[in-house]
Order: C-alpha cells, then sequence, then structure tokens
C-alpha cells in the first residue's frame, strides 16, 4: 500500500518535471539555437558546439552601410508610421464605439476583424494586385496602409475597451464645470484612457515589426524590413544575420510585456470585445 | 455670488418618447434650498439632470433669472453640480479637481491657488491638497466634489443625492455642513434625496414627486403634517391606514361607529397645529384614514379621551427602538405599528388612539 502510493507519487513527480522540461526546451531550445547561432562564426555539420566564436557577424549587421541597419530603421519607421495611423483611426472609432450612440455597433466592430477573418496570404496577393493599380505597390505608404489594416482591430478594439472604462459622470462633471465636448475629451476622457490607448499603439506597433507576408506581396523588392531581411537570410543560409535579425525583433516584444503589464489594468481589459 | 431664482414652467421629459416628467410647473426663490423628494423611477433625479442640461426637454421652459436655459448645453448654464458618485477626476489632485473650473473660465494662477486654499481651508481639507483622488476616504472626496462646485461661485448648486454613499454618522454632519455653505453663500439649492428625513432637515421647501408629476410642494412642516394626497401622507411616513365611515356637520367630522371603530366627533383643521383633522377626502362616506406611529398612542382600560379616533387590538410584537418603545397592533386582520411610552406585553388588549390633529383623511388611494 505505502509503496503503491509512493510509486505513484513518485510517477508523478517524474512526469511533472518531464513536462516542465519540455516546455522549457520548447520555449529556450529555439531561443538557445538562436543565441548561438548569433555569435556563432564557424559552425557546421556534424559539430554539435560552435567552432568559432565571436561578434564579427554582429559588425556586419550594424555596420552604417550594412542592409541590416537599413532593415532596421525602416521597419522602426513604418512601424511609428503604422501606429499613427492607426491611432488616427482607433481613438474616435473607440471613443464612438464605447459611447454607444453608434448604430450597428457590433456589425462595425466585426468590421475591423475582416482583414483577420481570411486567408493572410489571399487577401494580401488581393491587396497587392489592388495596390498596384494605384501605384503604391512598392512604397511604406502601402506597407503601412497592409500593417495598419491587420494591427487595426486589436487597436480600435483596445482602445474601445479603454474609453467604456472611462466613467460617463466624470465627463459630465467637467461639461457642469463649463469645459465643451472637445475641452473635456482632451482634458478628462483622453488622459483616463491613455493608459489603454498606449497598450494598443505598443501592440500595433509590434504587429508592423512582425509582419511578414503583406510586406512581401506589397512592399518587395523595394521596401525591406527586418523580417524580410531575416527570410532572404535564412533562405540563403546565413544563419547569424538571421538569427541577430530575431533578437533584435525580441527586443520589442520583452518590451511589451513590461509596460503591458504596468498600463494595461483589468478594468480595461475586461472590457475588450463588449 | 448670490443665487438666483428658477423658474420651470411645463416642463415636459422624456427617454425614447416615454415621458418621465409631466408638466411640471414649479418656482424656486433666489437663495432657497429646494430639496426634490421621492420614490426611485419617480423623475427626481431626470428633472435634475434638465436642470444641469445633460438631458434635453422634450417641452417646456427652464428660467434662470428670466431667461429660458432648457436648450443650453450643460457648460453654458453655470449651475455648479455634486453628483452622486462624486465625479472626482481620478488623474487630478484635490487642487486641480477643484480649481479645474476657475481654470475653464481663465483665471489666473496665483488667483486660482487663493480661492482653491480658501475653499479647502472652509471643508478642512488644506492638507489634502496635493493628494490624489484615490486616496482619500469617502467623506473626503464628499468634500473635494462640494469644494469643486462651490469654488466657480456659481449661483446655483444642484445636489444629486450626494450624501447617499457616505456613512451615517458622517452623512448626518454633512447634512448641516452643506446647509450652513447654502446659507452662508446665499446659493439656490436643488437637492435630490430618497431620504425623507434629510429633505426635512435641509430644505426649506419640499418637492414630493410622483411617477413625474408634482404631488406636492411646501415646507418640511406643512408636507409632513398636511399631506394633500395619500401618496404624500404615505411617502411622508403616515403608514398606518384605517378605513373609516365619516359624515360632515359643520366645522367637524363625525366618525360612525364601524367594525372596532368607535364613534366620535373631531374637529378639521384650518391651519397648521390647531388639532384638527387634516380633511382631504372629497366627499363624506367611506373614507381613508392615515397617520404616523408616532402620532398616535396606546389605552388599556379602553377610557378613550375625546376627539380622537379609537379602535381596539392585541399587541402582537414589541420592538425599542430607542426613546420610546414600539409595538405591533392587530386589529381586525390588519397590522398596526404604535409608538408608546408604556409598556405592553405581546398579547395584551389595547384601545389605539390617534387625535384629531394627526389623523389623514381621504376618499382615495391615489
Amino acid at each position: 500500500m505505502v509503496q503503491a502510493v509512493l510509486s505513484h507519487s513518485l510517477s508523478r513527480a517524474l512526469l511533472r518535471t518531464l513536462a516542465i522540461g519540455m516546455l522549457a526546451f520548447a520555449i529556450f531550445g529555439p531561443i538557445t539555437n538562436m543565441l548561438l547561432w548569433a555569435v556563432a562564426e564557424v559552425w557546421y555539420f556534424p559539430h554539435k558546439l560552435l567552432l568559432e566564436y565571436g561578434f564579427v557577424f554582429w559588425e556586419r549587421v550594424f555596420r552604417p552601410e550594412g542592409n541590416a541597419t537599413e532593415a532596421l530603421f525602416s521597419s522602426v519607421w513604418i512601424a511609428v508610421l503604422t501606429v499613427v495611423v492607426s491611432l488616427a483611426i482607433a481613438i474616435p472609432a473607440g471613443y464612438a464605439l464605447a459611447r454607444g450612440k453608434m448604430p450597428f455597433r457590433y456589425l462595425v466592430m466585426l468590421l475591423f476583424l475582416l482583414p483577420q477573418a481570411f486567408p493572410a496570404v489571399a487577401v494580401h496577393m488581393n491587396v497587392a494586385r489592388t495596390f498596384y493599380g494605384l501605384d503604391l505597390n512598392g512604397s511604406v505608404a502601402g506597407v503601412v496602409l497592409v500593417h495598419a489594416s491587420q494591427g487595426l482591430v486589436f487597436a480600435v478594439w483596445i482602445a474601445t475597451a479603454a474609453f467604456a472604462a472611462v466613467d460617463g459622470e466624470l465627463e459630465a462633471a467637467a461639461r457642469n464645470m463649463g469645459a465643451g465636448r472637445w475641452r473635456t475629451f482632451v482634458d478628462v476622457t483622453l488622459p483616463l484612457a491613455l493608459p489603454g490607448i498606449m497598450a494598443s499603439a505598443i501592440f500595433v506597433f509590434l504587429i508592423s515589426m512582425d509582419e511578414f507576408t503583406g510586406t512581401y506581396f506589397v512592399g518587395a523588392p523595394e521596401v525591406v524590413t527586418l523580417p524580410m531581411l531575416l527570410f532572404t537570410s535564412s533562405m540563403e543560409g546565413n544563419y547569424q544575420i538571421a538569427s541577430i535579425s530575431s533578437l533584435i525583433l525580441l527586443v520589442p516584444s520583452v518590451g511589451f510585456m513590461l509596460v503591458i503589464e504596468r498600463f494595461l489594468k483589468a478594468d480595461v481589459l475586461a472590457n475588450v470585445g463588449n | 455670488m448670490v443665487g438666483v431664482g428658477i423658474e420651470i414652467e411645463k416642463l415636459c421629459v422624456g427617454y425614447n418618447k416615454a415621458k418621465v416628467l409631466h408638466e411640471i410647473d414649479l418656482e424656486i426663490n433666489p437663495s432657497e434650498f429646494v430639496a426634490l423628494l421621492g420614490a426611485s423611477g419617480c423623475g427626481k433625479t431626470t428633472l435634475l439632470k434638465s436642470l444641469s442640461g445633460f438631458i434635453k426637454p422634450m417641452s417646456g421652459a427652464i428660467k434662470v433669472a428670466g431667461r429660458d436655459v432648457a436648450q443650453l448645453p450643460p457648460e453654458q448654464r453655470n449651475m455648479a453640480m455634486v453628483f452622486q458618485s462624486y465625479a472626482l477626476w481620478p488623474h487630478m489632485t484635490v487642487r486641480q479637481n477643484v480649481g479645474y473650473g476657475l481654470k475653464l473660465r481663465g483665471v489666473g494662477k496665483g488667483q486660482i491657488k487663493a480661492k482653491v486654499d480658501e475653499m479647502l481651508a472652509l471643508l478642512g481639507l488644506s492638507d489634502f491638497a496635493e493628494r490624489k483622488v484615490p486616496n482619500l476616504s469617502g467623506g473626503q472626496r464628499q468634500r473635494v466634489a462640494l469644494g469643486r462646485a462651490l469654488a466657480v461661485d456659481s449661483p446655483i448648486l444642484l445636489l444629486d443625492e450626494p450624501l447617499s454613499n457616505l456613512d451615517a454618522r458622517i452623512r448626518l454632519l454633512m447634512r448641516h455642513e452643506i446647509r450652513f455653505l447654502q446659507q452662508r453663500m446665499g446659493l439656490t439649492a436643488v437637492h435630490v434625496t430618497h431620504d425623507r428625513e434629510e429633505a426635512m432637515v435641509m430644505a426649506d421647501r419640499i418637492v414630493i414627486l410622483n411617477e413625474g408629476h408634482v404631488a406636492q410642494v411646501g415646507t418640511p412642516l406643512e408636507v409632513y403634517e398636511q399631506p394633500k394626497s395619500n401618496f404624500v401622507a404615505t411617502f411622508m411616513g403616515a403608514e398606518n391606514e384605517i378605513a373609516v365611515h365619516v359624515s360632515r356637520a359643520n366645522g367637524s367630522v363625525e366618525l360612525i361607529e364601524q367594525g372596532a371603530v368607535k364613534a366620535a366627533s373631531l374637529p378639521v383643521s384650518h391651519e397648521i397645529g390647531d388639532g384638527g383633522v387634516n380633511w382631504r377626502a372629497t366627499s363624506a362616506g367611506q373614507v381613508l384614514g392615515r397617520f404616523h406611529s408616532s402620532a398616535a398612542h396606546l389605552v388599556a382600560d379602553g377610557a378613550v379621551p375625546a376627539g380622537h379616533l379609537a379602535f381596539a387590538g392585541t399587541v402582537t410584537q414589541l420592538s425599542y427602538p430607542g426613546g420610546v418603545f414600539r409595538y405591533e397592533i392587530e386589529c381586525s386582520g390588519q397590522h398596526y405599528m404604535i409608538d408608546d411610552a408604556c409598556r405592553y406585553a405581546v398579547g395584551d388588549a389595547v384601545t389605539i388612539c390617534v387625535p384629531a390633529g394627526g389623523l389623514h383623511l381621504y376618499s382615495d388611494a391615489a
């Protein structure tokens, strides 16, 4: 009896250790591989460990004339523009949706979801075809629009939730004190919704930084972003450049986790999609 | 600033065609404290929101110092409001909250600081000026909300159940504090409440609303002693109800013996305090009587004094709320609450005596 219990708990502990080990490997395995490749100078089959290591490829990536630096800048520039475009739509749309005076509220909210509802490749192929006619192919503007169309659903939903979390009576109090609609929005509504808006901005920034399919269809070959560079370098077997680009892409993601944890309050999160 | 008068004329207000207020006529004098009293859903908050401009009326006029403001947006009405939730801005300090209205009016920084300091000192909040709102207690928030409303020197103060979220003890203190400030500044105040005692203690006049109509307007004494209708009497706490059969003779009401009710002759009141019956029935015959539990008393031996409505019953319950005993008396299937200083036991046979001055008579239950 005692033995049975003991062996049972032992096998459970073993199982748990195994599960945690596999999970850790699933998370850290690729990252470790990436980290190793980022500092590898010579490494080929069948050697299990690096043959020579150093930062030669980093120097190559960050060289002013290197295309990685250029790709990083164009990625950041496109991401910033995407955030601006998304917020320009998400702030008024979110406010209108949150205050609930719009007809077909849910239909409008679903509309922003549409680009996500169809296979990305099919959507982007058609977008590329349309943009070609509008002379937007290969332009930063075209890429920004594609990125924004993907970021908007999150931007609008999170902004709506952020505005909905602002108590209408706080606005009424400002009106009562003598503030007009616009002044009330600027002095009361926007500052109170700002943490949520910030979170949605970061979200859109990340989506844009990470976006590949749309950029490939609409932007290539003129516009080269970091994910595009990653793709071409890994296709060429240039794993060092690919790994270093991936590491750079990882930075904003980690930053996002930290920021979202600070800014996004439970009452805003609870309102997402409402 | 000294208060200004408000005239409400034939005001109709509704949401989506459902009328909430029906042709309200009401005149509020300069520097008067008026309480809007009623059960939830009676339209008292809607009336306040129409005054403050958050609801556009369907028809009618709201005249402030002679000028119709019914169609103006809230920011152009210059009426300072204290909200039930206080509605203080959590991203601002106490000082910024109180000074916001002045900032909007383009007052200079130095002047704002002086005025806010004066307000905070008046409300005992000087130590909290730089605190953010979430770090304040309920009573302190209430004071900040009051300070914000008073800082802009608006002639009209609107109070939307401002005390309902406070502890009982602080609530009693704030009643007197708000009343004191209103009188000192000479403001016209409109106070919404469902608390009868609060309205009685604070207001110069009480407006009792029932389903979107004004049921009665009067001083606390008038609405308590001479309620016009059965509804007002009930709302003012005359919960005890008895059907009586009466006939009228010059200047008095004759109670006809019927069931447990004994025959008696009661004088009819002509003015408050003369000890007569508040006769509001349209005709003699079967009428509805109402009285407060504190207006009646009990006698054990059936020796009923003259000029009283008297009927016999049995004590079924007693409690001691303080000062007097509160008895539940059963009488032919109905229950009455009576306050009496003498001690009776459950099961005792007693006679309820209601003096003429404590009795209200109505024709119908409306």
